[in-house]
This record gives C-alpha cells, sequence and structure tokens, in this order.
C-alpha cells in the first residue's frame, strides 16, 4: 500500500509535466492544424534553459519558472513567423517534414554545446525534502510539480472556456474561414496560440529539470509518449490532453512500480484499447479521426 | 449599397459564374434564385470573399472591395448566414451571438435580439448545435444583426424547415427590410421568395438569364417552377 502510494504521486508529477506539455500540442493543433514533432524539443529546450540559467547566471528554479516560458513564448513567435506560417496552406506532409526536421536540428545544435552527458540541476530550495503523508514519504516537490501543473491546467483551462480570448479560440479552432467571415482576424491569433503552446512545453521543461536528466535527447522519447497521449486523449481536445497525461504518468508510474521494463509498453497497450473501444479518444469529437 | 460587375468565378478548371453583374440597394430584398450548382452559393461565397479564384469587381458603399480579406468585409457591414447555418458547437448560444464584433452603430442590442428571438435568451446556456435547425437558422440571423451588418447575405434560410418556422423568417426579413438593411437572398423556395423580396436574379449555369421585380416574378411563377425542376 506504502509502495502504490508513492507510485501514484510519482505518476502524479509526470503527468504533470506530460499535461502540461499535451496541452501545448493540443492548442497548438487545435488552433494551427500543424502536428508539431518539435514538440519534444522545445520541452528538452525548456529543461536546457533551466540548467543554463543556472549555471550561467545563477538563475534559481523558481524565477527559471516564469522566465523560461516568456522565452519560449517570445522562441515559439519567431519560430511560427519565420517557419510555421507557411505551412498552414500547405500540405499536411510539409508539417511533418518542417517541424521533425527543426527537432533534430534542435537537438543537435544542443548537443553541439553542451555535449551528450546531462546537465546538472539540483532541486530548489524548501522541496528537496520528502513529506509525511500518513504512514508513507513521498518526495515534496514531485507532489508540488502535480499541484502546480494541475493549477496551470486549471487556469488554461478557464482562459479557454470563461473568457472572450478562449470563445475565439474556439470558434478558430472549430471553423476558421467561418470566424473570418464573422469578422475575425484569425491570422492574427494563430501566432501567439501557437506561442503559447510552446511555453507550456517549456515550462514542463522546468518543472523535469530537477528531477530528469537533462539531455539533447531528453525530448526525443517524451514526443512518442505526448502523441500516445494525444491520441489517447482525443486529437485536438484540451480536456484529453489534461486528462490523459495524468493517466499516462500514472500507468507508467506503476509499470515501472510492478512491471518493470514493461512499463513504456503499457502505454501503448492503453494506447491500442482506447482506440479500439473509442477511436476518436476519450474526449474526442467524431469529426476528429 | 452592393454594386458588382462581371464577376466571374472559377473552381479548378471550371467556371461557375460566369460575367454575373447585379446590385442590391439599401432596404431593399433581392433574390438569387436558380436550380442547385447555379452558381448561387458561390456569388455569396465571393461577395464574402470566401471564394478568392475570381475577376471582376465588387463595391460596396462605392469602395472596392474584392482584395479585402473577409474579417474586412464583414467588419465593413456584410454579415454572412451560411446554409449549413453556420453555429459553433463548441461555443454557447449567447457566445455564438457575441463572437462577431459589433461594427455599426445601428446594430440590435441584447434586449432586442431577446424581444424578436425570445428562444435564444431561453436557451442561451445550451450548446450551439443542441438547437433545433429552426432555432439554428434564427440564431445565425440574431447573430449578424446583433454585430451590425448592413447587408445580410442569407443562404436558403428556408429549406427543411417547418411552415410555421419559414413564415416567421419571411416577417423577420421584412422587419429587417424595413430598417434599411439590405438582403442578398438565395432562395430556391419560389413561394417564399415572392412573399420577401423586391426583385429576382435569374440564375443559370453561373450566369444572370433575367431580372424580374416582384410583381413579373408572381405572375410566371408556375413557368418558373417549370424552369428550376421543382
Amino acid at each position: 500500500m506504502d509502495a502504490f502510494l508513492q507510485y501514484t504521486v510519482q505518476g502524479l508529477a509526470a503527468g504533470g509535466f506530460y499535461a502540461l506539455a499535451a496541452l501545448g500540442l493540443a492548442v497548438i493543433f487545435g488552433a494551427l492544424g500543424v502536428v508539431n514533432f518539435a514538440h519534444g524539443s522545445f520541452y528538452m529546450l525548456g529543461a536546457v534553459a533551466s540548467a543554463v540559467l543556472l549555471d550561467v547566471l545563477g538563475i534559481q528554479f523558481w524565477a527559471a519558472l516564469v522566465i523560461v516560458p516568456i522565452l519560449m513564448f517570445i522562441f515559439g513567435i519567431i519560430i511560427e513567423l519565420l517557419l510555421v506560417q507557411w505551412l498552414l496552406k500547405l500540405d499536411i506532409l510539409y508539417n511533418f517534414l518542417l517541424t521533425f526536421g527543426l527537432s533534430l536540428v534542435l537537438v543537435d545544435l544542443v548537443k553541439r554545446q553542451y555535449g551528450v552527458s546531462g546537465l546538472p540541476y539540483e532541486l530548489p530550495a524548501g522541496l528537496g525534502g520528502l513529506l509525511q503523508i500518513g504512514s508513507v514519504e513521498v518526495p515534496s516537490y514531485q507532489l508540488f510539480v502535480f499541484l502546480f501543473a494541475l493549477a496551470v491546467c486549471l487556469v488554461v483551462w478557464f482562459v479557454l472556456s470563461k473568457t472572450r480570448v478562449g470563445m475565439i479560440v474556439r470558434a478558430a479552432t472549430e471553423e476558421p474561414e467561418r470566424a473570418r467571415a464573422l469578422g475575425i482576424n484569425v491570422s492574427a491569433w494563430v501566432t501567439p496560440v501557437f506561442g503559447f503552446g510552446v511555453a507550456l512545453a517549456g515550462l514542463a521543461g522546468v518543472l523535469a529539470a530537477p528531477f530528469r536528466a537533462i539531455t539533447a535527447t531528453m525530448g526525443t522519447n517524451f514526443i512518442i509518449i505526448l502523441f500516445a497521449i494525444v491520441v489517447i486523449g482525443g486529437l485536438g481536445s484540451v480536456l484529453g490532453a489534461v486528462v490523459a497525461g495524468f493517466l499516462v504518468g500514472l500507468v507508467e508510474a506503476y509499470g515501472q512500480g510492478y512491471a518493470g521494463t514493461f512499463s513504456q509498453v503499457l502505454i501503448f497497450v492503453l494506447m491500442a484499447v482506447v482506440i479500439a473501444v473509442r477511436p476518436a479518444g476519450l474526449f474526442g469529437r467524431k469529426e476528429a479521426v | 449599397m452592393i454594386e458588382i460587375h462581371g464577376l466571374s468565378a472559377n473552381y479548378g478548371e471550371a467556371r461557375v459564374l460566369n460575367d454575373v453583374s447585379l446590385e442590391v440597394h439599401q432596404g431593399e430584398v433581392v433574390t438569387l434564385v436558380g436550380r442547385n450548382g447555379a452558381g448561387k452559393t458561390t456569388m455569396l461565397r465571393s461577395i464574402m470573399g470566401l471564394h478568392r479564384d475570381l475577376s471582376g469587381s465588387i463595391s460596396f458603399d462605392g469602395k472596392p472591395i474584392e482584395k479585402w480579406s473577409p474579417n474586412a468585409r464583414a467588419r465593413a457591414g456584410i454579415g454572412w448566414v451560411p446554409d449549413d447555418r453556420g453555429i459553433y458547437a463548441s461555443l454557447t448560444v449567447a457566445e455564438n451571438l457575441t463572437l462577431p464584433p459589433v461594427v455599426h452603430k445601428d446594430a440590435w442590442s441584447m434586449e432586442q435580439i431577446h424581444a424578436t428571438f425570445p428562444r435564444m435568451r431561453e436557451r442561451r446556456s445550451s450548446m450551439g448545435t443542441q438547437l433545433s435547425g429552426g432555432e439554428q437558422q434564427m440564431l445565425a440571423i440574431a447573430r449578424v444583426l446583433r454585430m451590425g451588418s448592413r447587408l445580410l447575405l442569407l443562404d436558403e434560410p428556408s429549406e427543411g424547415l417547418a411552415p410555421v418556422i419559414v413564415q416567421r423568417i419571411g416577417e423577420i426579413i421584412r422587419e429587417i427590410k424595413a430598417q434599411g438593411v439590405a438582403v442578398l437572398l438565395v432562395e430556391q423556395n419560389v413561394k417564399f421568395a415572392s412573399t420577401v423580396a423586391d426583385r429576382h436574379y435569374l440564375l443559370s449555369q453561373g450566369r444572370v438569364v433575367e431580372q424580374l421585380s416582384n410583381d413579373d416574378f408572381k405572375a410566371r411563377e408556375v413557368e418558373l417552377l417549370e424552369h428550376l425542376g421543382m
């Protein structure tokens, strides 16, 4: 039972950054129709940026939690204006090629600069210890990651479902042409939405920095799991991305605890089951298939 | 209000509109009547800026708009009610209504909307596509009125609706007209068209083959029905 609770907290923490990154992927796919293969490298850049900020400028975790997403937002805007906006009128094949190529470039640039061995990162002050819950001790950092990610997801959900900005994004996502005909400048919304999605991936990277190995290739496996999450949750569904993110985090943690090396396979077994039962994913609409 | 000269539109190799000229004045209801595939919907999409493969001139309030984006045209006062009604499934009824910006000082207030379309108040928290077909049609019309559009492009508003609802839509069109709004109505329902319109353009294979006053239109109803294959 004690071990189960520990795996649960560990799974919810991993689920936290899965959920954040998948949320970014879902928002980008929804608003732009772009399947972003570079999302894993944006996550990696978030983690690397935190390590570099600490090493070079002495900027600590708490500040990085704010600074890195802002930097990644700006980076996302640049990428959108420079590269991604040209994809929107082209065949979807080009979007695979461009974002996949972009991720290869980013990974190699980081490798060239920082090598292949992991960059060091310390747990932030105050979150290094263990927290007593009932009879078990869980790492307080993992609990923090879970609660923080959950809070960010709730804020994003609130903005999307209750504000005018969210209303416009939902309309532009569902049927962009119609939104244009109703006087909404959809193109003006696309760039910041992409930047926002990239910032979420970067934020996931910051959260992952203290307890995952920070390497150039850390996003490579991550993106595969992210796609599994998006498929499980339903392509383009924001709620689905968050729920499936936490679900996959838990499956992975229980897998590591009880099934050893089988853990990664379990994620894809879950994906296969979901596709068999609900082809559109847990929260996907039928058109999304 | 809107003047179109020599408009031709293509879908790939196929020419769907051929040298079409028409105009709609303030406070006037004009219909485009024709068979399926005559180019009626393409005409409305071209005015809205959604169909780009075209030549000819379109001027609205005296300004040439053929290079304008759809959102600029909407902001200038053109309101589109598409044939599928264009209601957002992921937005509530109230959100569907308030999504477009208000673009004119004569735009309907929420009170006016609710007085004319009481169901919009009752169902305001429902998701848009949970409404019945007739209610969705009302919502689509209410949406462009709240926006303050000065020219409404209505694409077959009577299609698939019960007679009592079609009658209600007719009343609303007459009310809009009385306020000086122009309406370009695509319609296959000849009876309905003759109850609301001032003039009619008969469209066949992408060309305007005849222009009729409503009196002529009524007098030749049987012949027109035959022409339309209905």
